[in-house]
């Protein structure tokens, strides 16, 4: 068997379907996440016989879950419609307990709510390092810009985010 | 509220989603996978007394069988999907409804109320020429009755070619559909088979030909 065959299909969904999931709740809502995470899917599947290489396939995931975020925002129009309710971006009810460092499972509502305000690059590239907790150098790739970029991003979002915040 | 530490932060942005959101969106890609035409391998796994058995078909018919036990045991569900992903197309998703009629017609040749399969076969795990013409002889066995691998051999064209029919059933993508638990040695013995001796003797059994 070739080194560089792609795996079926169905191992991606297993494997990534999770961090894709994660990524969308952050990004986009809890209430569309299923829409987006269908709608990048099938993208996936669409093209994935002619995905040349097998490697990081997170990453090219992520990217495509990226666009489709993006197209989502342009759609609904991201200054008239908010991405959610607070509830809904941060997939759980809000916590009556507001100690960060006690917070259960699902993140701060205010705080994703405050992460889907954010433009779309510096909003993706902090919910890939966080929500998804991957690499500098897998955001590079994710959001095809360079390792410098993608850390200026984070930082500039996570600044935002304190201003917000704080 | 006093301003947070990067780690507070991240710690806020790590953000799991619930298993069962998980569960009902990669349903939600399956059904619009199949609604697209998009699955090209559908496989899903089926009981049977032996254990359980990993079935895939195309939009052509069965494509690959995998039995829970002997040689077959020691290739992975994994190995066997991985294979379906190179040789037949990448775009292999676990998709039970597709198998619903696969399932109902084995469990009723498991019960003995079904003395033949009407399901197509897709042969394209099956190399060109004599392992083709032998496989071909094989599905042709039918219930309750056996042929030696001589006989096989000479189905396919070149009767001294006894051990390249036993070959081409070792090689057999689709057990019990193709059932190569139908060849035995002329010599009156059972032969081999990939779910096992075992299993080739409890099959026989099951069809009255022992």
């Amino acid at each position: 068997m070739p080194d560089e065959s792609l795996p079926p299909f169905q191992a991606l969904l297993d494997e990534h379907g999770s961090d894709v999931l994660g990524f969308l709740v952050a990004s986009v809502g809890h209430s569309d996440a299923e829409d987006v995470f269908q709608e990048t899917f099938i993208a996936a599947l669409r093209a994935y016989p002619r995905l040349e290489h097998a490697s990081n396939l997170r990453s090219w995931l992520l990217t495509i879950a990226h666009r489709k975020a993006i197209d989502h925002h342009r759609y609904r129009g991201r200054r008239a419609v908010p991405a959610g309710s607070p509830e809904e971006v941060a997939g759980g009810k809000p916590s009556s307990n507001n100690r960060p460092d006690t917070m259960v499972e699902g993140g701060d509502p205010e705080l994703w709510t405050a992460v889907s305000g954010l433009p779309p690059k510096q909003r993706s590239a902090v919910v890939l390092r966080f929500a998804t907790d991957m690499s500098y150098a897998g955001i590079a790739k994710a959001l095809d810009c360079s390792q410098d970029a993608a850390r200026r991003s984070v930082h500039e979002g996570l600044q935002k985010l304190r201003g917000e915040f704080a | 509220m006093n301003p947070l530490s990067d780690k507070q932060l991240e710690k806020m942005l790590r953000n799991d989603p619930p298993a069962g959101d998980l569960d009902r969106a990669v349903q939600g890609v399956l059904a619009a996978a199949e609604r697209d035409g998009l699955v090209d391998v559908a496989y899903a796994s089926v009981d049977s007394p032996f254990g359980k058995l990993l079935v895939a078909r195309t939009d052509r018919g069965v494509v690959r069988l995998k039995l829970p036990g002997g040689r077959d045991a020691k290739i992975s569900d994994e190995e066997t999907l991985e294979a379906l992903a190179t040789y037949v197309s990448p775009r292999v998703l676990e998709a039970p409804n597709r198998l619903d009629e696969e399932r109902r017609e084995l469990e009723e040749y498991f019960e003995g109320k079904r003395d033949h399969f009407d399901l197509a076969v897709d042969w394209q795990l099956t190399s060109p020429g004599f392992r083709s013409r032998a496989l071909h002889a094989v599905a042709r066995i039918p219930y309750g009755k056996t042929k030696t691998y001589a006989d096989i051999a000479k189905a396919a064209g070149n009767a001294r070619a006894f051990r390249a029919a036993g070959t081409a059933c070792g090689r057999n993508p689709i057990p019990l559909i193709v059932p190569c638990h139908r060849v035995v040695q002329s010599g009156g013995g059972i032969g081999n088979y990939g779910g096992g001796p075992t299993m080739k003797h409890a099959l026989l059994d099951l069809e009255g030909a022992l």
